[in-house]
């Protein structure tokens, strides 16, 4: 590739990511009653979207080749339990990647 | 003058917990990132630059093949939009949040990557602590953290060694721990069921490529049924 056409490849990327970013805002902007339906989204999506959210970060874990993703749900597990346990965000974060860590690390 | 000193300082007191998390996974994958760039052949104003301007971490991965294929612009455009498609769902979340920002907004709405969204759309502040500019400084810090490992990565490359394999699995345990905050905090859990569910049943279905979409389209269908019959339930009464 050319230099310009880098850089057309690039603009290209970040066009894509503002639009996707923008978009809403462009559409139902801050001065128009917003559609009912669309408010309705506003309040339930994220509930439902951090669920997708985990689901996306282990979507190249395979369960039936490798470590069977017993590393993940372990960690994932430890996560839960600190987090029920303690209920401190942070404490449950580190806790879980620390545990993680040692896991393929050292063990698979 | 010295309130509004008073005012940014404690909205950055309280952004910066926030993104600890984010700082160690962002400088880890930025680094990743950088060093990547860096053995692909590119000099480390390219991962410097992308890493400040593009600002979606899984996206910037995906650009250095696009880099390194034949030069197709509609391509590259249309695998942006797939891969980035979620921001639809983070933008319509926010378009209440965001409001009365000024002119924070914009930035807020370029910085929205999936970890400033989550922090944004799902911390409680404290009393007198100001909303704008405490998601103003969250965007910013996490913008600054990924700038820096890209760059780190991309200037030292290979000189790098130090084992943090594993470490990526911060952004996982940090999406959990939301994940179980919203459930915790409310007694009804259909829609975080249904997120949790349709995403694991598109992945199982279309694969770790293609599922982002059709999970997309099924929650939308499931909260519009929800909704429904949410109306169909108080009109009966």
């Amino acid at each position: 590739m050319t230099w310009t056409q880098q850089l057309i490849t690039i603009g290209m990327v970040i066009f894509g990511t503002m639009l996707t970013r923008f978009l809403p805002f462009l559409l139902f902007p801050a001065g128009k009653p917003t559609p009912q339906y669309i408010r309705y989204l506003g309040t339930v999506l994220p509930s439902a979207v951090f669920g997708l959210l985990v689901v996306y970060c282990l979507k190249d874990v395979s369960l039936f080749s490798g470590s069977h993703a017993v590393p993940e749900l372990l960690s994932i597990a430890v996560v839960i339990g600190l987090h029920l346990w303690k209920r401190q965000m942070l404490l449950s974060i580190a806790g879980g990647t620390l545990c993680y860590m040692l896991l393929v690390q050292f063990i698979f | 003058m010295k309130d509004k000193k008073q005012l940014l300082i404690r909205a950055l007191r309280c952004a910066f917990p926030h993104t600890l998390p984010i700082l160690a996974g962002f400088l880890f994958l930025g680094i990743t990132y950088g060093i990547y760039m860096n053995v692909s052949g590119f000099s480390f104003w390219y991962p410097c630059l992308m890493s400040l301007t593009i600002f979606a971490g899984s996206m910037e991965f995906v650009a250095v093949n696009l880099l390194q294929g034949a030069f197709n612009p509609l391509q590259a455009l249309a695998m942006t939009l797939m891969i980035n498609a979620r921001h639809l769902f983070y933008g319509i979340s926010m378009l209440d949040k965001y409001r009365g920002s000024g002119w924070k907004k914009f930035y807020l709405i370029f910085g929205m990557c999936d970890e400033s969204f989550s922090i944004n759309c799902t911390a409680e502040l404290p009393q007198g602590v100001d909303r704008g500019w405490f998601m103003f400084f969250v965007t910013l810090l996490n913008h600054f953290y990924w700038f820096l490992g890209a760059t780190l990565g991309g200037i030292f490359g290979s000189l790098i060694h130090f084992n943090t394999e594993g470490l990526e699995f911060v952004m996982t345990a940090m999406f959990v721990v939301i994940f179980m905050e919203q459930w915790l905090k409310k007694k009804e859990h259909k829609n975080e069921l249904a997120g949790l569910l349709l995403s694991l049943c598109c992945l199982l279905v279309f694969g770790a490529e293609s599922f982002m979409i059709p999970a997309m389209l099924a929650i939308l269908a499931a909260l519009t049924g929800l909704q429904e019959r949410l109306q169909k339930g108080e009109n009966s009464l």
